[in-house]
């Protein structure tokens, strides 16, 4: 890696207005950043470590229909903390990765990230989550922008995570052989009849909602209820570990899969 | 009652105490005061001309000592290869210069262009970034057809990037065509063996070391065979006489084979030490490892078998290409040879064989050795094409291999492909697989996979290998460019405890406690009286490493030889304590005594002689009790077994999943049935590792798209289920002294094509007509041969 310089704080405040500097870069966890740095991939001139701040550690299970967890909280305490409250967000959380990475990597990180084949993002759309940040909320829905973008501005730093827990839930990883990040990962939620079906892994704009097997799922929720669909294979990733055709077929075999298990 | 103590005891691996403590001495742990430290920097480009490589602005940057590009390597030899091939036509081989650094030509991505030497391993890194290096990018050839056909030259001297193109036995090929021809059933199959790099999980490291003072150059290396690396660097690259040259591999964490040869980056730290007068150490990342360790494998073959009405095979023919990459590597040509076309029988009496391999040039790192080595690309395409033959005859593949196994009282056999095995029992190997691996009851387990929703399959098959390399004045007429005989020097201490100083070099295989077994049974001590010394050109004798599962069968025969001298010795000296006849001296359990006498001397009471000869023949034996040994065998070993492998695969989505594994190996006699266990269950997941995971891909351009575990991808512990291993069927060795055949690459040669003939068998069981799946049978490329 090249040099850099590095500061501590203690507080959002804190660390947003080092973020200000020319050249600074927020660390969460970094599961993606360290490798980056290592690789000379990327050349921060001043790294944020976020760890140091409580205010942006733990979870709560908030009125008991949401789990609002902060953006600094590793991937390890989610499963943990959020094991009886939401089994599906724990279960997705647990399965990131190795032991390792589950207790360096943090929520935060992965959403501000954004890889096209994280898991988080498929909970946070499935579910309608809200991403907090020092200056304001955003839905999930407005949140993700494409591949590695998000509509996080430079310097902003996601300090909680909202995950409202649905009624029934599922999450289905077919995880890609080397790094078992997902091929294909769906996020089944419903919540009274409204179904939400987020794919991540497969397109290469990033996790999406399949807004046809939410209609069609809304009105049953059944794996049947979406036999008759397919979903388009353009704009899909293609890859050495799948073509866009096999991702396409993924996404409505694991949606089924996870209709039936949240069923 | 097991043993507890000497051959066939199942000791506890000492090495394993430091192993896992984290008390190993890797090269990369070792550090020389002043020492300095490389970066290569290394083509991002498949093939180019280096139109100039400017290194003024890198050579002022802060710690850098000095920038060294190919002209300082002008009048340096290159890389020697150490086997020569010679083709049908009575041609040598091509053999291409293989430079330090680039001269004036890149070839493929990796290859060293340039080094920088700086004070910290971050200026040299600094400064290579600041490297201005001209590319005239030419196009590259990465399939080995297109570079048959109309590819861009690899090596323009050379005119074609036709290596050679071998045939074996040219002799055969006219029967073979005829045999063929005439057969009531032909049956064809076309596949590829992919790709792979080795990724042991010590990357590699060197560091050259001189001493003006003594103009002793000292090379500390992750290296299977140091004193081959002594040799070849010396003699062929750097003109360093041996007594000049010490070569040292101390704790190595894995080769597979990718340890063996001679690379650029230990010639290079030990030139460029002799001219900055510093220590100067490499070590590789992860990432440079995927472009400049040796790959294995990469081979395309056409197998053909005939058969007659009842099943009996007739004929093979195959037709290979074999990839070398841009370079050939030290053994690269021997592989896809004499340690592939050889192996072309397998267990099976077929009469007649030819095999022809092309070996080709491409714009790809250097292809050689890798566990196995060209014998698993013979197990590949032999048992697939058997297991397809059954299918299309209507027969069990179990049956049809019976059928056609070389019988017990046919050995020794001699197969069509010059290889005479000394003995073996194929039947007694599969009778054991079906009863460990309950083949009886498949159908119930098949039937209740099906019950969950899955496709069940088995998969079974044998294999037969060629270790315990290699008899040297054979594999010097076929090639080799050294001998492959063994050493050991047995050191009797004054007190009685043992020091063995072997050729042989141990990298995770266990020799520091299996050879103290055979001594220690031989000598009736105890085994942590006697110790092994490994791994430095200064303090062994001449040995040719380890690789080719030829340890125990080579280096630990010198052993044996070693030791029978010293009880020689040590029975003249107990004759003499007993005023007897040392033909009068019997030996056993550490006690001397004269036959048919109460008369005993304890085995320290005669060492203590040696080394004190107050009392001692001193007119007709020399004092001391050392002993060095060099046994070249007569004849390879020839471990064989029989595999089964059930898989369940997920017809939605193509996963596939071992759900059970057993292996029933002959390995002759077995000095430590926990360490041999060890070896087949590394070997399957190693095969495994092949069958569904691994490979080395490259873009049209020759990029390596799959260089790094996030798209490489290992075999994990969760991929592996429990393995039923057994090696009670053992049929020993004739023809060295333990009886052993060696283990190391069995279960990497005999797992691949039992986990296809497995899913291939799900497959069909679930109706879909699927003859042959390419490796790595990944979900995507299952479910595309289900989906067609």
């Amino acid at each position: 890696m090249y040099d850099f310089e590095f500061a501590r704080p203690t507080t959002v405040s804190e660390a947003a207005s080092a973020l200000a500097a020319e050249g600074a870069q927020a660390l969460g966890g970094g599961q993606t950043l360290i490798p980056s740095l290592k690789n000379r991939l990327a050349s921060p001139s001043l790294l944020v470590i976020l760890a140091g701040i409580d205010e942006m550690r733990g979870v709560d299970i908030d009125a008991g229909d949401s789990v609002v967890v902060g953006g600094a909280t590793t991937h390890a305490e989610v499963a943990s903390a959020a094991a009886d409250s939401f089994p599906a967000l724990a279960w997705l959380a647990g399965n990131i990765g190795d032991p390792a990475v589950r207790n360096r990597g943090t929520v935060g990180g992965s959403l501000a990230n954004n890889d096209p084949s994280a898991c988080y993002p498929a909970a946070a759309l499935a579910t309608g989550a809200t991403i907090a940040t020092n200056n304001r909320k955003i839905s999930a829905d407005d949140y993700f922008k494409g591949m590695f973008e998000s509509a996080l501005y430079e310097g902003e730093l996601i300090t909680k995570v909202r995950f409202p827990i649905p009624d029934a839930a599922n999450y289905q990883k077919f995880e890609q052989p080397a790094s078992r990040f997902a091929l294909v990962g769906v996020f089944v939620a419903r919540f009274g009849q409204e179904a939400r079906v987020a794919v991540t892994g497969a397109s290469e704009n990033g996790a999406f909602r399949w807004a046809e097997a939410e209609a069609a799922l809304s009105a049953d929720f059944s794996s049947g209820a979406i036999s008759d669909l397919s979903i388009s294979a353009d704009e899909m990733i293609r890859d050495l570990h799948g073509s866009s055709t096999y991702r396409a077929h993924l996404t409505k075999v694991l949606t089924a899969r996870a209709v039936d298990a949240a069923s | 009652m097991p043993k507890d103590n000497g051959i066939g005891a199942s000791s506890k691996r000492r090495e394993d105490v430091r192993f896992l403590t984290g008390a190993g001495r890797y090269t990369d742990d070792l550090n020389i005061h002043g020492q300095a430290y490389v970066c290569f920097l290394r083509s991002d480009t498949a093939h180019a001309k280096l139109a100039s490589v400017e290194t003024d602005q890198a050579s002022a940057m802060p710690g850098v000592l000095r920038v060294f590009t190919g002209a300082d390597f002008e009048g340096v030899g290159g890389l020697p290869c150490g086997w020569q091939i010679t083709d049908r036509n009575g041609e040598p081989m091509k053999e291409p210069a293989h430079p330090i650094l680039a001269q004036g030509k890149v070839r493929h991505v990796g290859d060293p262009i340039a080094a920088v030497v700086a004070e910290t391993a971050a200026q040299a890194r600094d400064a290579a970034e600041a490297i201005l290096v001209d590319y005239d990018e030419m196009p590259a050839v990465v399939d080995m057809k297109s570079a048959l056909e109309s590819g861009p030259l690899v090596h323009e001297d050379a005119g074609t990037n036709l290596c050679f193109d071998w045939g074996f036995v040219e002799d055969n090929r006219e029967a073979v065509d005829k045999a063929l021809a005439a057969a009531h059933h032909v049956t064809t199959l076309k596949l590829t063996n992919n790709r792979l790099v080795a990724n042991p999980m010590e990357p590699r490291v060197a560091i050259g070391d001189y001493d003006a003072a003594t103009d002793v150059s000292t090379l500390y290396t992750t290296s299977q065979n140091p004193h081959v690396i002594r040799l070849l660097m010396g003699a062929f690259v750097l003109s360093i006489p041996e007594h000049k040259l010490r070569v040292v591999s101390p704790d190595v964490g894995g080769g597979f084979g990718s340890k063996i040869y001679h690379y650029a980056e230990e010639a290079f730290c030990t030139f460029a030490s002799r001219q900055l007068l510093r220590p100067v150490k490499w070590t590789a990342s992860r990432s440079e490892a995927f472009i400049s360790d040796a790959h294995g494998r990469d081979h395309v073959t056409k197998i053909e078998l005939g058969l007659d009405a009842e099943g009996n095979f007739l004929a093979i023919r195959t037709e290979t290409l074999a990839n070398m990459g841009a370079y050939l590597s030290t053994f690269a040509p021997a592989v896809p040879t004499y340690l592939h076309g050889t192996l072309m029988a397998g267990n099976y009496k077929t009469p007649q064989i030819y095999v022809n391999v092309k070996a080709v040039f491409t714009n790809t790192v250097p292809v050689d050795a890798y566990r196995g080595a060209g014998r698993p690309e013979a197990t590949f395409q032999l048992e697939r094409v058997i297991d397809k033959a059954a299918r299309e005859i209507g027969m069990d593949p179990i049956e049809l291999r019976r059928k056609n196994f070389i019988e017990k009282d046919q050995f020794p056999y001699t197969t069509p492909v010059a290889l005479q095995y000394d003995t073996g029992d194929y039947a007694a190997t599969m009778d054991k697989l079906e009863e460990i691996a309950d083949i009886a009851g498949f159908d119930a387990r098949a039937a209740e996979s099906k019950r969950n929703g899955k496709l069940r399959g088995l998969g079974v098959n044998c294999y037969i290998e060629a270790c315990g390399i290699a008899p040297s004045n054979l594999v010097g007429q076929l090639g080799a460019r050294a001998g492959l005989y063994e050493s050991a020097t047995v050191r009797v201490n004054a007190t009685g405890s043992v020091t063995v100083m072997t050729g042989s070099h141990s990298h995770g295989q266990g020799h520091e406690t299996t050879f103290p077994q055979v001594v220690s049974d031989m000598l009736g001590i105890a085994e942590d009286q006697i110790n092994i010394v490994h791994g430095d050109t200064a303090n062994t004798p001449m040995g040719m490493g380890t690789y080719g599962s030829r340890s125990i069968a080579v280096g630990g025969a010198a052993l044996v030889r070693a030791t029978e001298k010293i009880i020689s010795k040590a029975k003249k000296i107990a004759a003499h304590l007993m005023e007897s006849s040392a033909d009068d001296i019997e030996f056993a359990d550490g006690q001397f005594t004269v036959a048919g006498t109460d008369k005993s001397v304890a085995w320290g009471d005669v060492c203590l002689t040696a080394y004190v000869p107050h009392n001692y023949p001193l007119d007709e034996l020399e004092p001391g009790l050392e002993e060095t040994a060099f046994y070249d065998p007569a004849n390879f070993t020839f471990p064989a077994g029989a595999y089964a492998c059930e898989v369940e695969v997920d017809a939605e989505t193509g996963k596939v999943d071992i759900v059970a594994f057993a292996a029933a190996d002959d390995f002759g006699n077995v000095i430590n049935p926990m360490i041999v266990d060890g070896q087949v269950h590394g070997g399957i997941a190693q095969g495994a590792g092949q069958a569904l995971l691994e490979h080395a891909v490259y873009d049209e351009t020759g990029q390596i798209i799959s260089g790094s575990y996030m798209e490489y991808a290992m075999p994990r512990a969760d991929d592996i289920p429990d393995l039923i291993v057994d090696h009670s069927c053992q049929t020993p060795c004739t023809h060295n002294p333990l009886g052993v055949k060696g283990c190391g690459e069995a279960g990497a040669i005999g797992s691949p094509p039992t986990i296809v003939n497995a899913v291939v068998d799900a497959l069909r069981r679930g109706g879909y007509e699927v003859d042959h799946i390419d490796m790595p049978l990944t979900p995507y490329r299952v479910w595309e041969a289900i989906s067609r």
